[in-house]
């Protein structure tokens, strides 16, 4: 198992001032740029430490959120390519969806490779609904435009002969030429996330990673789904470095320690959901269908409500005891960290890659603690399930 | 709602259309929301004209091609519609998403319009780039839209929870389709205020008093781009008046298709 560890780079001393949601509207002047500063360079050196100790590392984007720093994942990918020594880095992900310059984008995975010496993952993801607010992109026929600006990426990184030219039907370029070319040849390896089976299926016939965000149990169904799919179309069987799983992730000395840092982590999730239903489900993010059922329902958007593994609701919002059952959240001390992970690992037929998200309202030296803990008495454990696990198999 | 009569294939697409009523053809292009041929502004239109009320593409239940996607794609289809049909001397009538469609053909060619009604229009820009002069419909959920649509939303709006799930399917199309043509520019075309000049047959612009998605200043401004073009309100109404007030809005077409079509232009 490779632990990749993450922080979404929250500035959250917003989150109690801001009146309503956190994401879209809020003003900035509700923010410090000098605490601003201070947190992404503690960020920074949180990524630093996960290094040190043996982690790989997960980097993100939002746009117009107090709930993430982070402007673009390749912005952040540069300075942790150059300061970090040997993790492998993923970038999950590019939200092709809100990115208009696919060329652009290939320049800076290849440069971020070459920087890192070939340490680069790239995860093209689709990009959040209410995102599409800010980058003025279009949800009607978006995954005619996600797969055009995934071939333009896979052919600009992978074409070494010279520019080509590309006539789309929503991009066009009289030259693409990337220069510096890959590190990794032909390109590094692809992840996509993603929330849905039929999806999963799709990753799987082209032999991409698949990744869930704190999905809990629905992950099973994601992966189950991918698992099919791969044995019919490649007649064999996928590794479990093919599958990526996030979740919330506190550890501590103890129990109530490991517990209390978890509902601080927790805090993010119940701070995201303060997103502004009217920006949700743009007409198109969704099958007519589906949102003619909504309509029925009288839901009008995507919400997806918590639920537990037995199918009961959790409260609104959510209990970080809540989130622990539903495999969203993993919090304690070390022991009990492995174990939740264990049983939710064997839960799902298994999986090569655990994001691990920490951040929310930690402070820093939190952060570090729970990091340490984490890559010292968790990672190990997960490693030898992985290792066992293929010995077995072999 | 009832299903529609009929369908049609023009240039390769399929749609469904309703005619209704005899006399001079009327081509009514709906808003954002279809429009059912029992709708009391059709029935009454149908007492005078032939109403020919088609379903956009990519509306209802109408077909949408893969390479079909924008207002001009939208302005070329009728343009070809009413060819197919051979109407002559039409009553081009359009409410909002379809007034714009409706202006779009008219500035590609007015030869087969005898008058215009546009309602309520979208689709010019007028004011600077820092000020959004048509509501961004959307950042509205379903349900807010229709708030902003009614003057009197209790006693018009659909109440979508009590509808058939098929009809749902049409409205979730709809605004399906609407996000393919109006995201961005937001329900305009940077082009068409410096194009109106070219419509030159009759037209008339009818406005809800109380239209909040664009406001009447709009429509005035509207209407003073477009040679010799009349401004008329239509009171208790909000953007929807042709749904609020069929009756006024009918007879506010019927009244100006009267008079007599202006010498056009020379060639």
């Amino acid at each position: 198992m490779r632990s990749w560890y993450f922080t979404e780079q929250s500035y959250h001393p917003a989150w109690p001032k801001v009146v309503g949601d956190i994401r879209i509207d809020p003003p900035s002047a509700l923010m410090d740029p000098v605490e601003a500063s201070d947190l992404l360079n503690r960020y920074i050196d949180e990524w630093l430490l996960a290094d040190e100790l043996g982690l790989d590392l997960m980097v993100n984007e939002h746009h117009a959120s107090m709930s993430c720093l982070s402007v673009s994942c390749t912005l952040t990918l540069a300075i942790l390519a150059r300061q970090t020594k040997k993790a492998r880095l993923v970038a999950l992900g590019i939200p092709a969806l809100n990115r208009v310059d696919p060329f652009r984008i290939a320049e800076e995975i290849a440069y971020i490779d070459v920087m890192s010496k070939g340490r680069l993952e790239v995860g093209l993801i689709k990009g959040t609904d209410y995102e599409l607010m800010v980058s003025n992109q279009n949800s009607a026929r978006m995954n005619e435009r996600y797969w055009e600006f995934h071939d333009v990426v896979v052919k600009a990184l992978t074409h070494t002969g010279g520019p080509f030219s590309w006539e789309g039907e929503h991009f066009q370029y009289r030259f693409v030429n990337v220069i510096p070319r890959c590190y990794q040849q032909p390109m590094p390896p692809m992840w996509m996330p993603t929330f849905s089976p039929s999806s999963a299926r799709e990753i799987a016939r082209r032999d991409y990673k698949v990744a869930t965000f704190i999905s809990g149990h629905g992950a099973k169904s994601i992966f189950d789904a991918y698992r099919d799919e791969y044995r019919k179309f490649h007649k064999r069987e996928p590794s479990l470095d093919k599958f990526a799983y996030t979740g919330l992730v506190a550890v501590g000395p103890d129990s109530k320690t490991g517990m209390a840092r978890g509902h601080k982590v927790a805090a993010f999730s119940q701070a995201t959901d303060r997103t502004g239903q009217h920006y949700r489900n743009p007409p198109g993010f969704r099958p007519a269908a589906d949102n003619a059922k909504l309509l029925k329902s009288g839901a009008d958007v995507s919400f997806v409500r918590h639920m537990l593994p037995s199918g009961k609701m959790m409260s609104s919002p959510p209990t970080p005891e809540e989130f622990v059952q539903a495999h969203m959240l993993f919090a304690g001390n070390p022991d009990e960290v492995f174990n939740q992970i264990k049983a939710f690992w064997e839960h799902t037929g298994g999986f090569g890659n655990l994001i691990v998200q920490m951040g929310g309202t930690m402070t820093a030296e939190e952060s570090f603690d729970s990091i340490s803990l984490y890559a010292k008495e968790v990672q190990p454990r997960l490693a030898e399930l992985v290792r066992e696990r293929e010995k077995a198999a072999a | 709602m009832p299903p529609f009569p009929g369908t049609i294939t023009v240039s390769g697409v399929k749609i469904e259309l309703a005619r209704k009523g005899r006399g001079r053809p009327l081509l009514f292009l709906h808003p954002g929301d279809d429009l059912a041929p029992t709708a009391p502004v059709i029935e009454r239109l149908a007492r005078g004209f032939e109403v020919i009320l088609p379903v956009h593409p990519g509306f209802g239940a109408s077909d949408l091609p893969r390479n079909f996607g924008t207002i001009d794609d939208l302005a070329y289809f009728y343009l070809d519609f009413m060819d197919r049909l051979d109407l002559r001397d039409v009553v081009l009538v359009g409410v909002s998403f379809g007034a714009w469609a409706a202006a779009e053909i008219a500035i590609k060619s007015t030869a087969r319009l005898g008058h215009i009604v546009l309602a309520d229009a979208v689709g010019a820009k007028f004011g600077p780039p820092d000020v959004r002069e048509i509501k961004d419909i959307f950042t509205l959920t379903a349900v807010q839209l229709l708030d902003w649509l009614y003057r009197n939303p209790g006693r018009h709006a659909p109440r979508y929870t009590e509808m058939e799930e098929d009809d749902l399917l049409r409205v979730a199309r709809n605004r399906e389709a609407m996000q393919l043509m109006g995201w961005s520019p937001t329900l305009y075309d940077p082009k068409l205020r410096q194009r109106l000049h070219r419509i030159d047959v009759p037209t008339r612009l009818l406005w809800g008093a109380h239209d909040r998605i664009v406001p009447p200043d709009y429509g005035r401004q509207f209407a003073a781009e477009i040679p010799q073009a009349e401004f008329e309100l239509i009171a208790d109404a909000g953007h929807y008046s042709h749904i609020e007030q069929p009756d006024a809005f009918a007879a506010a077409i019927e009244d100006f298709a009267a008079g007599a079509a202006r010498v056009r232009r020379a060639v």
